[in-house]
């Protein structure tokens, strides 16, 4: 209420800014005019021949010229300044302008644009944990450590923490800092960078990019069976098109699996999808956790989107040939194969008038197999 | 309720401003005196809410309130006080309120100072500032609005742009728009005569201060991005012909020109309607920088964000005001009074010579910029007009400039004198071919021509000083006449004197840092060492450390020259987490006028790392330059005398004719 108030309070010393003029309807003679520009010249040319900055002829010369143009000033001026004639009428109309179009004006432009009904949200009382219920929620944790992490920053096992819930909560990108982030200050292992290979194929929508694929050979290096990178391995291998290499890495891969591993159903399936045809390129398993719920469908459904907004982002900017391989080859994965061709010829339109691009582009397509 | 206040008073100042843009000029066709001065009263009004919108702008983001969306985005709780105010005009919207808020500040002044202005003149300039107010405040409002709302407050904004988070960025701008948008006062007060039909002394009594004090912060607004530019981006460069830098040259040349062609009229009563031309020239051109600044036809640091509706709102005020403004001037100016007759060697054609060489030099800047813009519209074909364009038409053009500008001081009014001009400029151009000399048998290498110029500098500066000795009568007179003579001299001739011989100043810097500037690019491991224009530059150690809101990385050198250690250079690269991007500040040690510039590159993984080392001598003299214009500016500004033109008598045959 107190906020209308001040709304009211700031009307009424609009209008009478208005008003305060109209009312007072004195002969207020405070202008100026160019006679008395002229006057104030001649007094200056006597001040500085006082002085001795110009000498007695040009003094005289500039008066000639002034006492000239002050005779004409005079002329028209008498006629201009005399005729002040108060219109009542017409102030009364400004007046009635002010007290009802003012306000109307303002009401209406800012309805539409302001949140009257919104409370100021500041730091202050943001910190006390006063306002609505959303003060504990998850986010504002990851916040919470956010900013500790930016006060210190090496602090490895805040990094650790925070890097698979970002890639829970979808900021993949962000996950993909922490990661590495983790790795600089906890050192290295096999978990931690095929964990960040991941983070790196689901910012990129879910195709295992070269800079993923770097990820998970050094995380295979450091340990042979890691299971996360020789599965991300195999996947690289299929979106490829080397099935069979695929299907050996998956197959080697459950070999030494034991019994019970959670992610036995995901390589099972995947291996039958690479001798079977299948046809989508498969999430990881914490990508598959994030979305437990999801219907099968939905999660199609998923990676068509990450897909689809790849594609978007490309006929934005069409300069990213590693964006174009990696959408063709999302289409092929998918056995979209018509899809493929025809995002493969955007792509060389995109890049037509840049030779090195064009020339990396067609390399690409290529080794994928669409050379026409 | 600060947010909310703060855009109901913005909304109030429209209110004020659609009805000073009225009922002035009804009050001034009815000749009613009490519906004149509601400009005057609505114009206080006005500065007084766009006042407390941008008040309440910068208390919400000193407050950290996330629930404005501008905050949020532009924001971070943990930014130092000083970029959390400055982070105010740091964007989009804010800048535009900061816009607007100086162009209230502009009216608040005329208003509350106008008394000597006729009344209709004022109601007439006041209620064409108001226009220009209102088409802005329209723009903010229902474009770039910087109070709207998020519903559920995010607990954290997303920072500003770190390149932003500099003490450059708490001048640069107020100041630029303290000079581009005081250009709109000689703007309102052209098309104030334009429509009263009547051009006076009193208009031009008024035009030329205003202009100046538009002109001062210009010129420093632009030394300062300038500058800010050469320290902050890390490549040692100052000025790139970037199409947003040239957006602020345009109006300073067009405003150079038109602070020139004032002079002649408040002094002589002439060139009346090129005053007017050039005001509306100067604005619009003003106009066009906020444009091409702002609607995101050009991307570069000054983008803060794209948006097509916002870049056709602008366009549309654009070709509203220029488009009416020069329509207006077109169907009017024929009817304005012409005034004083001058010989074509006088001051009076000197200045005109400074105004077609000004206003030409402007025409190649405002080419180069939109000829390129223009045909990657209509022919889809990228293409960028450089330093090579420039250097080859304007540079031409400003040599001819400066080769005339120690004569305009000493040349009389109405008729004057060429040959004893030139004679009584003997010793500044034997000054001048000393420097040429000396500059040719010094340097080894370099262009040709940058001694040529070097010696333009100095017989530019040596005109200044000469026009000075002249009027004190400093070598004929006993030293007591002269420091009497000296005092009595109007400000506004030291000023010239001041404003010329910067000019000079900065053409020398110009040529020597781009002729004999030498660089050092190598990857550095620690104890290496640099050589470097005399200059020894050892790497002592790389360090980290942690700013209040980035990490950044700091890199040891140790200067010494001739054996004896200098001092301790640390430049440094910050990574700012929030935005994820990096800066590089560079170290600068300052001799003289010369500097040592060190910047940071990446580091490689056995702890080298790239590093460009320049050295730049007397680079401080391109900004030393324009101070000293702007010091001249001032002091010209504070000389509260008239300005009246004394004109040299006609010799006696002469005498029987009119002399106008």
């Amino acid at each position: 209420m107190t906020l209308w108030f001040v709304f009211a309070l700031m009307t009424v010393a609009a209008i009478f800014a208005v008003l305060l003029p109209l009312g007072r309807s004195g002969r207020t003679r405070d202008q100026g005019s160019e006679v008395a520009v002229y006057k104030d010249q001649l007094a200056e040319i006597e001040r500085d021949l006082a002085t001795g900055l110009i000498a007695a002829p040009e003094a005289e010369a500039a008066r000639v010229e002034i006492s000239r143009r002050l005779l004409a000033a005079s002329e028209s001026s008498s006629e201009l300044e005399s005729d002040l004639r108060p219109n009542l009428k017409w102030r009364r109309a400004a007046a009635v302008l002010a007290l009802v179009g003012l306000p109307i004006v303002a009401i209406g432009v800012y309805m539409p644009l302001g949140s009257p009904q919104l409370q100021d949200f500041p730091l202050a009382q943001r910190e006390r944990g006063a306002g609505s219920g959303m003060a504990r929620s998850l986010e504002n944790l990851v916040v919470q450590v956010e900013q500790h992490l930016e006060k210190n920053p090496t602090d490895g096992r805040g990094w650790n923490v925070l890097a698979p819930v970002l890639q829970r909560l979808g900021r993949f990108d962000d996950a993909v800092r922490a990661y590495r982030n983790s790795l600089t200050y906890n050192g290295e292992n096999a978990e931690r960078r095929s964990d960040l290979g991941e983070a790196i194929s689901a910012a990129a929508g879910g195709v295992v990019t070269a800079e993923a694929k770097i990820e998970f050979e050094r995380a295979h290096a450091l340990d042979a069976d890691d299971p996360k990178a020789n599965y991300f391995l195999g996947l690289a291998a299929e979106q490829d098109g080397r099935k069979d290499d695929a299907a050996n890495i998956w197959r080697a891969l459950l070999a030494k699996a034991p019994a019970d591993a959670p992610w036995r159903p995901l390589v099972q399936s995947s291996l039958a999808r690479v001798g079977g045809g299948g046809t989508m390129p498969a999430l990881s398993d914490e990508t598959v956790a994030a979305s437990k719920d999801m219907a099968e469908g939905d999660r199609n459904a998923m990676v068509r989107g990450m897909v689809e907004r790849l594609a978007t982002r490309l006929k934005q900017n069409g300069d990213d040939v590693e964006g174009w391989l990696r959408l063709v080859r999302a289409y092929l994965v998918m056995g979209d194969r018509d899809k493929a061709m025809g995002a493969s010829t955007d792509a060389r339109q995109a890049v037509a008038k840049d030779a090195e691009r064009l020339r990396l582009l067609n390399e690409g397509l290529k080794t994928l197999g669409l050379d026409g | 309720m600060i947010a909310e206040a703060g855009h109901y008073a913005l909304v109030l100042a429209l209110g004020l401003a659609l009805i000073q843009s009225i009922v002035p000029l009804i009050g001034a066709r009815l000749r009613d005196d009490a519906l004149m001065n509601v400009a005057r009263s609505t114009a206080l009004a006005q500065l007084l809410f766009v006042g407390a919108s941008f008040v309440a702008l910068v208390m919400l983001h000193v407050n950290s309130d996330f629930s404005v969306a501008n905050v949020y985005e532009n924001s971070h709780s943990m930014k130092p006080l000083l970029y959390k105010i400055t982070g105010v005009w740091g964007n989009h919207e804010g800048s535009m309120l900061l816009w607007v808020s100086i162009l209230a500040l502009f009216g608040g002044l005329v208003a509350a100072f106008g008394n000597n202005l006729p009344l209709s003149l004022r109601a007439h300039v006041l209620a064409v500032q108001a226009w220009i107010a209102s088409a802005f405040y329209l723009f903010i409002l229902v474009t770039s609005n910087p109070f709207l709302r998020i519903a559920n407050p995010p607990i954290e904004g997303r920072d500003l742009n770190p390149v932003l988070q500099d003490i450059g960025l708490a001048v640069h701008p107020p100041m630029l728009y303290l000079g581009y948008v005081g250009f709109s006062i000689s703007f309102s007060f052209a098309i104030a005569a334009l429509m009263e039909g009547r051009i006076d002394a009193a208009w031009a009594r008024w035009v030329r201060p205003w202009t100046l004090v538009a002109w001062i912060f210009l010129t420093l607004g632009i030394a300062m991005g300038s500058y800010w530019a050469y320290y902050e981006l890390g490549w040692g460069g100052w000025w790139f012909w970037d199409p947003v830098e040239n957006a602020s040259l345009m109006p300073w040349l067009a405003g150079t020109a038109l602070l020139h062609s004032a002079l002649v009229m408040e002094k002589r009563n002439a060139l009346k309607v090129w005053t007017i031309l050039l005001s509306i020239l100067s604005f619009s051109l003003s106009l066009l920088g906020t444009f091409l600044v702002r609607s995101g036809v050009i991307t570069s640091v000054h983008a803060f964000a794209t948006d097509p509706t916002r870049g056709v709102f602008i366009l549309l005020i654009l070709c509203l005001f220029i488009g009416g403004s020069l329509s207006l001037f077109a169907g009017r100016a024929t009817s304005l009074k012409q005034g004083g007759l001058f010989a074509p060697i006088s001051r009076e054609g000197a200045l005109v010579l400074n105004n077609l060489l000004l206003t030409v030099a402007c025409a190649v800047v405002l080419f180069g910029t939109l000829y390129p813009l223009a045909m990657e519209m209509l022919a889809d074909f990228k293409m960028s007009v450089g330093a090579p364009f420039y250097n080859l038409t304007f540079a031409p053009l400003f040599a001819l400039l400066l080769l005339a500008v120690p004569f305009g001081p000493m040349l009389a009014w109405k008729r004057g004198d060429l040959l004893g001009v030139t004679q009584r400029l003997l010793a500044a151009g034997i000054a001048g071919l000393v420097a040429v000399a000396i500059a040719w048998g010094w340097a080894s290498g370099g262009a040709t021509l940058a001694p040529l110029a070097i010696g333009l500098g100095v017989f530019v500066i040596a005109g200044a000083v000469t026009d000075l000795v002249e009027r004190t009568g400093f070598v004929r007179l006993p030293f007591a006449t002269v420091l009497h003579r000296a005092r009595g001299l109007p400000r506004s001739a030291w000023g010239t004197a001041f404003a010329h011989a910067g000019l000079g100043v900065a053409l020398i810097g110009i040529v020597c840092e781009t002729t004999w500037n030498s660089e050092y690019i190598a990857t550095m491991k620690q104890n290496e060492v640099a050589h470097i224009a005399g200059y020894d530059v050892k790497l002592d150690g790389l360090f980290q450390r942690q700013g209040p809101n980035y990490r950044e990385m700091i890199a040891e050198f140790n200067v010494s020259r001739d054996g004896e250690a200098l001092s301790v250079m640390t430049p440094s690269k910050r990574s700012f987490t929030t935005r994820g991007s990096s800066t590089t500040e560079a170290a600068l040690l300052t001799r003289g006028a010369s500097q040592l510039y060190i910047s940071l590159g990446d580091a490689t993984a056995e702890g080298a790392i790239a590093v460009r080392i320049y050295h730049k001598p007397l680079v401080l003299l391109i900004w030393w330059g324009p101070v000293l214009m702007a010091l001249g500016g001032v002091l010209s500004l504070s000389d509260r005398r008239l300005r009246v033109g004394a004109p040299k008598p006609a010799r006696a045959k002469q005498r029987l004719q009119p002399a106008e």
